[in-house]
């Protein structure tokens, strides 16, 4: 162990970090049975470093899991293998592949995207496992509903988020409580920024999928988004073929944000360490999901209208 | 390219009336300040048009929920975020509406700084009495009244400086105006951006601070530092099955430093027990500190074996405060369900829980007159004096010394809803 100067005043990070902990450790300590939702993502992994620290050298008072839609690239589900395995912890998959197997999950087409099919299986996942929360990594400046949203945010028995009747959250009083079959949604980064995020993974040193640092890949342009196509999935299955008369091209591009393949779209970037992520996240123009979620652009609402069915 | 990380944090919330203009303020100090990105602007002219406006209603930054929208008004709390470069700011846009008070009480618990919004051509209002006297009550250490809309009232400084007068006549009132709070009142217009980041040349007669001036200079350290040191224990890590052997005997009591530091080798108490011992260690993930002070989540390690759980408290063994099973405090009423003196509710107190029943209430304030009114009950955003009796004790200070350890909530046992937020007296 390395021992540390003392202490004056807490920078905006640290205060960040102790905030996130404190959250993680009521989490622990009101819940009985309570799941952190981990993507292998950077704000998880985030979230599992904040764990380590609130918890080792003990084991964390909860398991991983992981809503696969099954479209996820095949270096972040690597990625988000490795680092359980590392950890030690227990990470349980559960599959919206599965669900349509059961019949829960219908898609309108087969090329409709899964993405916001994962709020079924998650509730699938909620009753056959009877978490009680389930811990995750949304922040609020991601998005104007999520900015509305509680530090633990009260789900009915549905897994419905009613945005206007939220429970008061005072202080640092978390009231963590729920009934059989109802659930707390937790989010520990509620209050930190995309830069806030990047900063920690820069003094944290934590490891990254390679696809949030800059590579070359093949994408088509649709609709003013860049979409990656040819995608390989862990399965070897391919996904995302490019639609005729669509012009393929080879671009230096990574991602802000990793999600379902379908509806994540990277950026034009020659960003390969976290320091320059870091100076492009500080001069860009665009927000993270504005850049780059293809599902939130349907509606002015859609993030709201998802949160209500259940979603993250 | 090294990263600077000290830079501070100031949590701020604005309050005031139903359509004094707190969400275009927001949104305007975020415009100004260049921390609205393109495609979220983009969003907000395209759904502005929609509406029928000629200019972006800077509003719809925060209003992001469908129902706010539609109706053009704030039902909760929204967080935004942005940097100047010297400081980072965490803000909360509350609601006007009285039937959203809980709301507000809620941005107001965890905020450093308030702006207390006043339309200029309407003045002091009863909700911004109630604002006014909710911020006063939950202790938010800074105040800065934002006479808004001037360009509505020609800029005039007359106006300005009777709404002005009248206001901080009130503060004096209620207490809010004190020896060491200096309240600053500012014009402005949300609207045009006058004041605000941007001195404009509107109002020339007015010679003080711009509201970005007030929020990158105001104070954000926290009072608690000097205050008696409290940890409430969180949770309690004994890895003793693990398969290291040299974590057979480990026991840290994980929590957060409420107020005050400690440091290794203090002599600690555990309440409410009373056992005694030292720290031993103090551990964040794997670092080894020597100290810890406010804010800052850790692990204490202490050198004897000590039976202790989730909802104790470590204080410094001088500074121990004395387990109570009766408390005292101005509750806000936050339930549309009336408060029963039959019932038996649960009362939260740091990481304790504790069945708790209405011994009194002694009386009920009315924000208009701050008359103290007999009640036999209380209704939603009513606020009342009450004692309460506990079944388990609990470590209390008095809220205007401690805000963490003087804040309680009540929960309702049958629906689990926050129904009450109490400021120990
Ligand atoms: N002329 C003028 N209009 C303003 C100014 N500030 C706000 N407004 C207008 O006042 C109306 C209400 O503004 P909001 O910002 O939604 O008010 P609010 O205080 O957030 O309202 P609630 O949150 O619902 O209580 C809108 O039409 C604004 O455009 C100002 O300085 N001048
Ligand atoms: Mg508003």
């Amino acid at each position: 162990m390395m021992t540390t100067a003392n202490k004056t005043t807490l920078s905006h990070l640290d205060w960040l970090e102790a905030e996130a902990i404190h959250i993680l450790r009521e989490v622990a300590g009101q819940c009985s049975n309570p799941v952190l939702l981990f993507s292998g993502g950077k704000d998880s992994l985030c979230i599992l470093r904040l764990a380590e620290k609130a918890f080792r050298p003990g084991r964390f008072p909860f398991p991983l899991m992981h809503i696969d839609t099954g479209h996820n690239y095949k270096e972040v589900i690597e990625f988000r293998d490795q680092r359980a395995a590392e950890l030690g912890e227990r990470l349980i998959v559960r599959s919206v592949e599965d669900s349509m197997k059961r019949g829960t999950v219908v898609l309108k087409s087969e090329d409709e995207s899964r993405n916001k099919h994962q709020s079924v299986t998650l509730l699938e996942a909620i009753e056959e496992f009877g978490f009680d929360c389930c811990i995750g990594g949304a922040r609020r400046d991601e998005e104007k509903a999520r900015a509305k949203e509680r530090i633990m945010s009260f789900r009915d028995e549905f897994g419905q988020w009613d945005p206007k009747n939220q429970r008061p959250e005072l202080w640092n009083l978390y009231n963590a409580r729920s009934h059989k079959g109802e659930n707390i949604r937790a989010f520990p980064i509620s209050n930190w920024t995309e830069m806030d995020v990047w900063q920690y993974i820069e003094r944290e040193k934590l490891a990254l999928p390679s696809i949030y640092f800059a590579h070359q890949r093949d994408v088509v342009m649709r609709a003013g988004s860049i979409v990656p196509v040819n995608v390989p999935l862990a399965s070897g299955e391919v996904i995302n073929q490019p639609k005729t008369g669509e012009e393929v091209i080879n671009m230096q591009v990574r991602f802000r944000t990793v999600g379902d393949i379908t509806c994540t779209a990277p950026v034009i970037s020659d960003a390969d360490t976290i320091s320059k992520i870091v100076l492009e996240t500080a001069t860009t123009t665009i927000t993270e999901r504005g850049a780059t979620r293809l599902d939130d652009q349907t509606s002015d609402a859609s993030m709201e209208q998802r949160k209500k069915e259940g979603y993250f | 390219m090294t990263t600077q990380h000290n830079d501070s944090l100031l949590r701020f919330m604005t309050c005031g009336s139903v359509d004094d203009g707190k969400s275009t303020l927001i949104g305007r100090l975020l415009f100004d300040t260049k921390s609205i990105l393109a495609d979220t602007l983009t969003q907000m002219d395209r759904t502005s048009k929609k509406r029928g406006l000629e200019v972006v209603d800077l509003s719809l930054l925060t209003d992001g929920l469908q129902a706010e929208r539609e109706q053009g008004i704030t039902i909760d709390v929204a967080y935004r975020y942005f940097s100047t470069g010297t400081r980072k700011y965490i803000i909360a846009d509350a609601p006007g509406h009285e039937q959203y008070t809980r709301n507000m009480v809620t941005a107001a618990s965890t905020a450093n700084l308030a702006i207390i919004l006043i339309d200029a051509r309407k003045g002091v209002l009863t909700q911004t009495r109630r604002h006014s006297f909710l911020a006063h009550l939950v202790g938010i250490p800074h105040i800065v009244v934002a006479i808004n809309k001037m360009d509505l009232v020609d800029f005039d400084q007359a106006t300005f400086e009777k709404i002005k007068a009248d206001y901080l006549n009130f503060a004096e009132q209620i207490g809010l105006q004190r020896a060491g709070r200096d309240i600053q009142v500012v014009p402005l217009s949300a609207l045009t951006g006058d004041m605000l980041v941007d001195r404009g040349d509107a109002m020339d007669w007015y010679q003080g601070p711009t509201m970005l001036e007030i929020l990158e200079s105001a104070p954000a350290g926290h009072s608690e530092q000097n205050e008696p040191f409290r940890f409430p224990v969180q949770f309690v890590c004994r890895p003793h099955a693990s398969d290291d052997k040299d974590l057979h005997d480990f026991r840290g009591f994980m929590g957060r430093v409420e107020s005050g530091k400690i440091a290794v080798g203090d002599a600690v108490t555990v309440l409410p027990n009373g056992y005694t011992s030292k720290v031993k260690a103090i551990q964040l993930g794997d670092e080894q500190l020597q100290s810890a002070i406010t804010e800052q989540s850790v692990t204490l390690l202490l050198e004897d074996e000590i039976d202790t759980s989730r909802g104790d408290m470590i204080v410094k063994s001088d500074q121990a405060p004395e387990p109570v099973k009766q408390i005292s405090g101005m509750v806000c009423w936050l339930s549309e369900t009336p408060l029963s003196t039959a019932r038996t509710y649960i009362i939260r107190h740091t990481t304790r829980e504790s069945k708790a029943k209405v011994g009194a209430i002694e009386y009920k304030v009315d924000v208009n007159t701050l008359e103290q009114l007999e009640a036999q009950g209380l209704a939603m955003n009513d606020i009342a004096k009450i004692n309460f009796k506990l079944a388990q004790p609990l470590m209390v200070d008095s809220y205007s010394k401690n805000r963490a350890t003087g804040a309680f909530i009540v929960i309702d046992e049958s629906t689990n809803n926050t129904v009450g937020a109490g400021m120990i007296i």
